[in-house]
Formats: C-alpha cells, structure tokens, sequence
C-alpha cells in the first residue's frame, strides 16, 4: 500500500505544525491563554473557527482561536484545564512546544454582519472565541452599528479578558458583565445574562448575535433575542462536540446530518436550535 | 417639566400600559433620588413600597453577620425593585442597598393597592407585569442553580 504524500493537500492538513509558545498568560483560575507564531500563521483563522492543539505525548483537541494574527501579530487560544490534554496545554510555558493543525470550520461570518449592530454574549470560556470578533468589530468601527458585548461567569474572578474591557469600552463597545456569584469589590452585574440582555436596546430587524457559552445559556439567549425581534437565521451560536480528526471524516461530531468540525462550529439558531432540541444528539 | 406619568412612558415595566391606565398610577409615584450606599430594602420590614428604577444600580441580598451584604441579583435602568407589597404580609425578603446613585419612581403600596382594588381590570394590568418580572427571576435563579459554569468534568 503507498504511503500518502504529505505533498498531498488532503494528508498536509492533517499534519501538526509544531510551534513554540511566544508567551502565556493566565486568564482566570484553570484558565490560560497562549501565544504561537511560526508557520501556522501563514494560514491566519477566522474568528470563529479553530485548530486541533496536540500537547506532545498526551494528546490533541480542539481549541478556538480567541486571537487572530490580525489581533497582535500572533496566533492566541485560550485553554480551560477541564481533562489530561487541556491540562497539559494550561502548563505550557514561553518556549514550549505545541502541535497545530488548522484552522478549520465555519466561523461567526463578521463581513456578513457589517452594517448591523452586533450583539455578543458570551459565557464562561465562551467568550474566548468571541473575542476576535470583538477585536475585529472595534478594529472596522465605522463598518458596523453598535456593538454590545454580554459576558457571564460563575465569579469575578472567572471572567475572562477583564483587562482589556476599558479598552473595548474606550473604543465604542457597551460592555456588559454579570456573575453567579458577586464577591467583595465588584461593582458590575449580579445574575444571569439574559437579564442583562434585557437591558440592553436591541434592534431587533437589524441585529447580528453571536453566542457561546454553555448550551442551556446559548438555548435561554437565543429565545430572549428571538422575543426581542432577532431572526433566528441572524443568531448564531457555536455548538461543541467530540470533534476529533477536524475535517468530517470520522464523524465523531456527527450532529443530525452536520459534521460540527466541518459545517461548524458556528451555525445559524434556525439550523442549530432543532438538533439541540433531540437528547441522542 | 416631565410628569411622573411621562417617567413612567419612558419605563420598560409600564412602557405598554394604556396611557389613561399610566396616569391613575402615576397619582401614587413619585419621583426619588437616592444616594449611593442606601439602604432600601430590610428584611422582615414593612413593604409598603415598590420603584421603578430609571438610573442607577441597586444590590438585592441578605446580609449576613460577618460577611456583610451576599449579593442575589443586581437591579438597573428599566427594572422594578420589590414585590413584597403586593402579597401579605408585606415583608421584605431581602435587603437592598444602592450601589450608585439611583433615580427612580417610588410608588406607595397602599395608594396602589386601593387603586387596583377600585378597577379590577387595572390591577389585573399590573399583577400581569408583576408576573412577568417574577418569570423573569425565577428562571435567571434556576439557570443560576445549574451552574452553568461549574467544572463541566464534576457538574
């Protein structure tokens, strides 16, 4: 039997990429972003998608990128140490290596919200492959309408990024935060995020939504956008499943007649919310 | 000068009542000005009032001996705070204290409640609304019990 050609479009894209970490940063406890440069940037993502991280020796998985090199000239993902590859990648150091094959699937499609204000709800480490939406909607400013940004987290200290919030807010972005449980010091919201959707002003005929956070929270917001007048084809979510080889051949993502690695991660409520509604999927 | 019913217009809570409905309730509100830091609510006192937030924000929880005020929820701009007053025996559950400097319209419980009493149809209106808000939290506390962001491996 011939051996495949890594010359072979089809096999290279299978092929990790090894990297090495510019920089880390942790975000919130059990959470860790990371910087590569190197080859992968030659195939720049787009928010939205993501790239299969193989921590050498342990294992691979998906991870979203949560910044684009068009961000700072690097290639971010943000980690939560949740099983044996996420921990072995939160422990990666400046310098460390790190295997990379991607991008891969469907992102937020942020050129097709242009002209539209932007919602953006994100939950827990949902907001990481959120966050070059963000960056890139305040980076395109006069492109778009209003760009609100939701973000929900157990504590205020799991909330992500919560550094470069004044800047998004300095740069035109209605930042909103709310946690499950407040603590000592912390002047921002109390509850779930659809409250604090609810007092937010949407227009609903010409709002794009981009949702991520945990299933029942993307299932909750995407009913309080569809009560405010948001189409179910303008809010899209991103659904995570067991994706393990990234380009719908094994079809362990397999969701109804989608592959989520290929026909996702990101799909429209109107294609997403009748899968999420069947309990085998 | 704006009218307490034009405050009212302006109201997510009131915004889709009749405008004849908005002026009979407006005859029990009035427009208030709290500083940061005060205490609105106490547990187990008498409520016999509720407000309609315009501006500002307001902590609602309980205050424990040592640890001080263990926040619920936060309340602001457009939403309603307290409910007590509507149901027997008019006795806050919890303590609110403003986080901010809150502009609302404080509307007087017994003044409401003789209203509605008076026009079945309006207090229906208002329980309806009232309803809505209770919908609204007992669902935002159930989300919050999962605890949707929670260790996925031990949830």
């Amino acid at each position: 039997m011939a051996i495949p050609s890594t010359a072979d479009p089809r096999v290279a894209a299978l092929l990790p990429l090894s990297q090495r970490v510019v920089w880390r940063r942790d975000e919130a406890p059990g959470v860790v972003s990371f910087a590569l440069d190197g080859d992968a940037l030659e195939r720049p993502p787009q928010p939205g998608q993501f790239d299969m991280l193989y921590a050498f020796a342990v294992g691979e998985i998906p991870v979203s990128v949560s910044g684009t090199p068009d961000d700072g000239g690097l290639l971010v993902h943000t980690v939560r140490d949740v099983g044996a590859v996420s921990r072995a990648l939160c422990a990666l150091h400046r310098g460390d290596a790190v295997g990379v094959r991607g991008p891969y699937g469907v992102g937020w499609d942020v050129e097709g919200a242009r002209g539209q204000d932007v919602v953006v709800v994100g939950g827990g480490i949902g907001l990481a492959p959120l966050r070059p939406v963000i960056l890139q909607v305040l980076r395109r400013r006069a492109e778009f309408g209003r760009l609100c940004v939701v973000v929900g987290a157990r504590t205020p200290q799991d909330l992500l990024f919560g550094a470069e919030v004044p800047a998004w807010r300095l740069d035109g972005a209605e930042v909103r935060r709310t946690v499950d449980r407040g603590s000592t010091g912390w002047d921002e919201g109390v509850g779930v995020v659809t409250q604090e959707l609810g007092r937010v002003a949407v227009d609903g005929p010409h709002t794009v939504a981009m949702i991520c956070g945990p299933e029942v929270m993307m299932r909750a917001t995407a009913t309080a956008l569809l009560d405010r007048g948001v189409a179910a084809s303008r809010i899209r979510v991103s659904l995570e499943r067991n994706m393990q080889c990234g380009v719908g051949l094994c079809g362990h993502c397999q969701v109804g007649p989608y592959l989520v690695c290929r026909d996702g991660p990101v799909l429209s409520w109107d294609v997403a919310e009748p899968l999420l509604r069947v309990r085998e999927l | 000068m704006r009218t307490i019913a034009d405050l009212l217009s302006e109201h997510r809570f009131f915004a889709d009542l009749d405008a004849a409905d908005r002026d009979v309730l407006a005859g029990c509100g009035r427009n208030v000005a709290v500083e940061a830091g005060t205490v609105m609510m106490r547990e187990g006192q008498h409520a016999d009032v509720f407000w309609a937030i315009r501006s500002g924000r307001v902590r609602v929880g309980i205050t424990h001996p040592t640890r001080g005020l263990l926040d619920l929820e936060t309340l602001e701009d457009g939403d309603i705070l307290g409910w007590s007053w509507l149901l027997p025996p008019h006795r806050w559950h919890f303590d609110a204290v403003t986080d901010s400097p809150v502009h609302a319209v404080a509307f007087d419980a017994t003044c409401l409640r003789a209203k509605c009493q008076l026009d079945p149809r309006l207090g229906f209106a208002l329980v309806q609304r009232f309803a809505r808000v209770l919908d609204e939290r007992l669902v935002a506390a159930r989300l919050r019990l999962l605890d949707l962001y929670g260790d996925p491996v031990h949830r």
